[in-house]
């Protein structure tokens, strides 16, 4: 009887793929260094995805703003390891390391980014998984930070390194969007550890897990450089 | 539409008809089962749906399925919509409707006296007919709008914002599902309205 169940339901599930090439579920994205034919198919369409999305960005179109009333505080937190693992970065003695196709590649500590023109926005986070939030950050915008620094700003790709080994990259139109900043503060207070402390990326344009945290490395590049949820087979653009 | 002499019998359903209803069926499976996986992320309600039957292993891959699909569905919608307007299958085949005619098949239907007509649909079936299109438009409006809030804000708008277009997507999912129900337990019970679906059939000589 049991086995006969486990047959229907392999059945049931063979069926529901309805001739697509592939035995579901179970074998997509399971292991990234072996590709099946399936992988390559999703890791095709979600290449053909991103060049869509990214003719649909116009850097002119603002993420809708709201009043302050609607903020959640704190933040809901999501990281794929427990809010009591968060890195906790010294604000005295952090600094933002530049790499890549940058001129100047001096870091930066927490005091002069600070002393760069600060602008702030409540805007909506949305996850991934389907929920989101509202919150008020404020910090510098990046498309300011990159002139600032020397950016090659015809380079594809910005990317981050944070405190604890998570990384992401966006598109460099993306990360001249107004309203891409540094994050430093939450509410008009630094940010807190599990939301990002020191400095975070926020970028209302793109999905939450492609606004790292406690980003201790930014570098511009023509090299793809991925990302943590990325190279799992998140698709990369991940605008909104 | 020459009404010269040639006297090759019609079919049921012509052949983009027939073309455009197994893409849609094979997108829209794929679509729903990928769906339910990414609902489970983050449910609206207070239940998921089994893993047996979602398409993709986690949220990852569910959301690579779907948006492997969406362009499939979207371009067979919108060919079919197309083709539904300038063949006059809308004008011909879903059109009239009125409620006194619905309610007359219902009662018939429920009283197991509705006969099936080769290529003629009757009220309920036009209602439901109309009923998905309307909710396959819904889909791909909401759908869009949870994808792209930021640059199709204004389908989002349409909406109701993001957050009730997950629900608005949700529902118009369980219309489709419902629809597909009754769709399959309709061809089950009438079983010899399948082959014409995939040969295209012939339609019977006399037609008003």
């Amino acid at each position: 009887m049991n086995k006969l169940d486990l047959g229907r339901r392999k059945l049931l599930s063979r069926a529901l793929a309805l001739g697509a090439i592939t035995t579901l579920p179970g074998c997509d994205f399971e292991d990234l260094a072996h590709p099946d034919l399936v992988d390559r198919f999703l890791r095709t369409m979600l290449a053909f995805n991103d060049e869509m999305q990214a003719l649909l960005f116009n850097p002119h179109t603002l993420a809708p703003t709201f009043p302050a009333s609607m903020v959640t505080n704190p933040p809901r937190f999501n990281a794929y390891y427990d809010i009591s693992m968060a890195p906790m970065v010294d604000p005295a003695t952090y600094q933002l390391e530049l790499g890549g196709q940058i001129q100047d590649k001096q870091p930066w500590t927490l005091a002069a980014l600070r002393g760069l023109p600060q602008e702030g926005q409540i805007t909506r986070f949305i996850c991934v998984e389907g929920w989101r939030v509202i919150g008020q950050w404020s910090g510098v915008p990046l498309a300011y930070f990159l002139h600032r620094i020397g950016a090659d700003t015809t380079c594809k790709y910005v990317s981050f390194k944070c405190a604890d080994g998570y990384y992401s990259s966006i598109d460099m139109a993306s990360a001249l969007h107004p309203q891409t900043i540094l994050a430093l503060d939450f509410l008009n207070v630094p940010l807190t550890a599990p939301f990002g402390a020191p400095v975070r990326l926020r970028i209302p344009v793109k999905l939450g897990f492609k606004n790292p945290k406690s980003i201790m490395q930014l570098a511009v590049t023509n090299t793809y450089p991925g990302g943590y949820w990325e190279d799992q087979g998140y698709d990369w653009f991940s605008g909104s | 539409m020459g009404r010269a002499t040639y006297h090759k019998p019609r079919p049921i359903h012509p052949w983009p008809l027939r073309l455009m209803h197994w893409v849609n069926a094979f997108a829209i499976v794929m679509l729903i089962g990928s769906g339910w996986q990414i609902y489970n992320a983050s449910p609206l309600f207070n239940f998921t749906f089994p893993e047996t039957i979602t398409i993709g292993a986690w949220l990852g891959a569910g959301i690579a399925w779907h948006l492997a699909f969406i362009w499939l569905l979207m371009l067979n919608g919108l060919s079919y919509l197309l083709w539904g307007f300038l063949s006059g299958h809308f004008k011909q085949k879903l059109w009239p409707i009125t409620p006194r005619a619905v309610l007359h098949d219902i009662g018939a239907a429920l009283r197991f006296k509705l006969p099936h007509q080769s290529g003629v649909y009757n009220a309920v079936q036009r209602v439901l007919y109309l009923g998905v299109i309307f909710a396959g438009i819904t889909i791909v409006i909401s759908g869009l709008s949870i994808w792209k809030p930021v640059q199709l804000w204004f389908l989002t708008d349409l909406c109701g914002g993001f957050y009730i277009a997950r629900y608005v997507h949700f529902t118009a999912m369980a219309c489709i599902v419902a629809f597909l129900f009754i769709h399959v337990v309709l061809v089950l019970m009438v079983p010899r309205v399948l082959p014409p679906m995939i040969t295209g059939g012939k339609l019977p000589e006399v037609q008003s």
